[in-house]
């Protein structure tokens, strides 16, 4: 086959190929593990049964649904009573909530969101709760 | 009619993903064996057409100026729409690719007042970028899925979309931009007349392919949420030859996913290749040069010509019997 401009063409082909293969080497070398966030606080390990707000598995996916809807609740309505899920009560709150059981943050939220490279934005206002763990 | 059929074929796409799950467990199949297939059909396919194209010689210079050319030197040259060097045909294309200069000149024909008038019609263009470079900072965005350590352009390129801070999660910007700009570019096939009679079905089905594709991936992010570090495990195998199928992730994604596979594979097929077609483009990435360099037709075979010495040299005696002037005594 013989090519006009050839020389030209096939180098532009070659940059093409090479951005859209990025993804392929571009952890080249590196081990990817997925994150396993700790659960070994002393609230959760003092509990009875060892349950979240929802099933584990809802958690997973809509854990930050939840916060959105506690805090539309207590900041735009007002309402501060507890929650009840399935029989227990939840305050709901970011700091007395889910950071009272998920007291390491830092080994639990950060885990995955820095392996998602999400960066909730809550914190800029939020306390984090003291860890001595990094 | 055309637009039925197109919308069912994506329709269909979308149930073949649900049925092939829910009924068939097909995961490995829609997981693993589509994608891999989708994704070398899109690079041999590519491939093929970019080289395709490259062995059509282009001997002529062809392309669609719109301002003076070199002339006189007293005479200004406009460098960038009559580009004489490569510098000015580089200049040209970038604006051409970045910025679609040729659509911000899409006019538009109308009688009014029984006069034939024409005026400059920026909504095409206008959609047409904000489709393709919200398309662009999507892909972009999901490179988050793939990569260890996500490089911090990706990091401010999403915070950036999402600096509105809608909700949670976070409300993107282009998310929104693509749907309406796609859905502008199909109302606009139905609504004007011109347009409508030439659009095909294959102009109709990367449109609500794309459709899907935006829609399922939105669907996933802000309603039917799916275990995401599940999908990034699953990401991360695909790319190192080491798929692993993750649980509990909803079959949204899988949606998601062999919406995009199909994309890939029709891809090489259809027009969209004007992707690379682009860059290819004659009337656009010649320099306007004919008039200072000799450009040879490589088709031309050698011509049996005859000149006007040889016929002089077969008829001489007898012009000059008869008194026609010859050139040589
Ligand atoms: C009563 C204590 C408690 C509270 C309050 C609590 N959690 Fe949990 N959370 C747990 C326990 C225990 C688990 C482990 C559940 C399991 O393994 O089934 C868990 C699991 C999770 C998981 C899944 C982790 C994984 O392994 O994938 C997420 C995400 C999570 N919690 C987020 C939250 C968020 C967000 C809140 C606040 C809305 C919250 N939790 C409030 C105790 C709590
Ligand atoms: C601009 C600062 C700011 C940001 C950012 C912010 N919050 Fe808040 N949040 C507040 C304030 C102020 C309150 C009210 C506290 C009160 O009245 O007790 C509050 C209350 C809440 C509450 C209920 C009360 C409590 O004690 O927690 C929740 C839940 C909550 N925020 C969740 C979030 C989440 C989740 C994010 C991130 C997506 C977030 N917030 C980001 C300022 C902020
Ligand atoms: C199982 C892993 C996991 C754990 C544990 C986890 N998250 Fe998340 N979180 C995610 C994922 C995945 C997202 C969604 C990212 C997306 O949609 O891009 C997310 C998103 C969020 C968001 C919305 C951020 C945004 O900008 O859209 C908030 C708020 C949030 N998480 C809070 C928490 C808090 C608080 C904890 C700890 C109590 C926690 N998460 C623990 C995985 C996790």
């Amino acid at each position: 086959m013989k090519l006009y401009d050839g020389g030209k063409i096939i180098f532009g082909l070659i940059i093409f190929l090479g951005l859209i293969t990025i993804p392929f080497y571009f952890n080249a070398g590196k081990a990817v593990a997925p994150p396993k966030p700790k659960l070994d606080t002393p609230v959760i390990q003092a509990l009875a049964v060892k349950e979240c707000v929802k099933p584990k598995e809802i958690m997973r996916a809509e854990h930050m649904r939840i916060l959105d809807d506690w805090r539309n609740s207590v900041v735009r309505e007002d309402d501060r009573q507890k929650i009840v899920i399935g029989g227990k009560e939840f305050t709901k709150s970011l700091q007395n909530g889910c950071l009272k059981c998920h007291s390491n943050k830092k080994d639990f939220c950060d885990k995955c969101h820095t392996y998602m490279a999400v960066n909730p934005y809550c914190w800029d206002c939020h306390f984090t709760p003291k860890e001595n763990k990094s | 009619m055309k637009i039925i059929f197109s919308f069912f074929t994506v329709v269909l796409l979308v149930l073949l993903a649900f049925l092939g799950l829910k009924i068939a467990n097909l995961y490995y199949l829609f997981g693993v064996i589509i994608p891999y297939a989708a994704l070398a059909i899109f690079i041999i396919g590519f491939v093929y057409r970019v080289m395709k194209w490259a062995s059509s010689p282009v001997p002529f210079r062809i392309p669609t100026t719109c301002g003076q050319q070199k002339s006189f030197p007293w005479i200004k040259q406009n460098k960038i729409e009559n580009p004489s060097s490569t510098w000015g045909v580089i200049i040209r294309m970038l604006l051409e690719v970045l910025a679609f200069r040729s659509l911000f000149r899409n006019t538009k024909t109308e009688s009014r007042d029984g006069k034939l008038s024409y005026g400059s019609d920026k909504w095409l263009w206008m959609a047409g970028l904000a489709f393709h470079w919200s398309f662009l900072v999507i892909l972009i965005r999901h490179f988050r899925f793939f990569a260890a350590d996500v490089p911090s352009v990706i990091h401010l390129i999403e915070s950036l979309d999402s600096f509105l801070q809608i909700g949670v999660p976070l409300l993107y910007m282009t998310d929104i931009v693509l749907v309406a700009a796609v859905t502008f570019l199909f109302i606009r096939r139905v609504v004007i007349p011109q347009v409508n009679y030439i659009s095909l079905i294959a102009d109709y089905i990367p449109l609500f392919l794309i459709l899907g594709i935006a829609i399922s991936g939105i669907l996933m992010r802000y309603l039917f949420k799916v275990h995401l570090v599940g999908v990034k495990n699953f990401a991360i195998g695909l790319i190192n030859f080491n798929p692993v199928i993750p649980e509990g992730v909803g079959v949204i994604f899988y949606i998601h996913l062999f919406l995009i596979s199909s994309l890939f594979a029709y891809f090489p097929f259809s027009k969209l290749m004007h992707a690379g077609g682009v860059f290819l483009s004659p009337t656009r990435n010649l320099a306007n040069n004919s008039r200072m360099k000799r450009h040879v037709n490589p088709w031309d075979y050698p011509v049996k010509v005859h000149t006007y010495e040889e016929y002089e040299d077969d008829f001489r005696e007898k012009m000059k019997n008869v008194g026609i002037p010859v050139e040589k005594e």
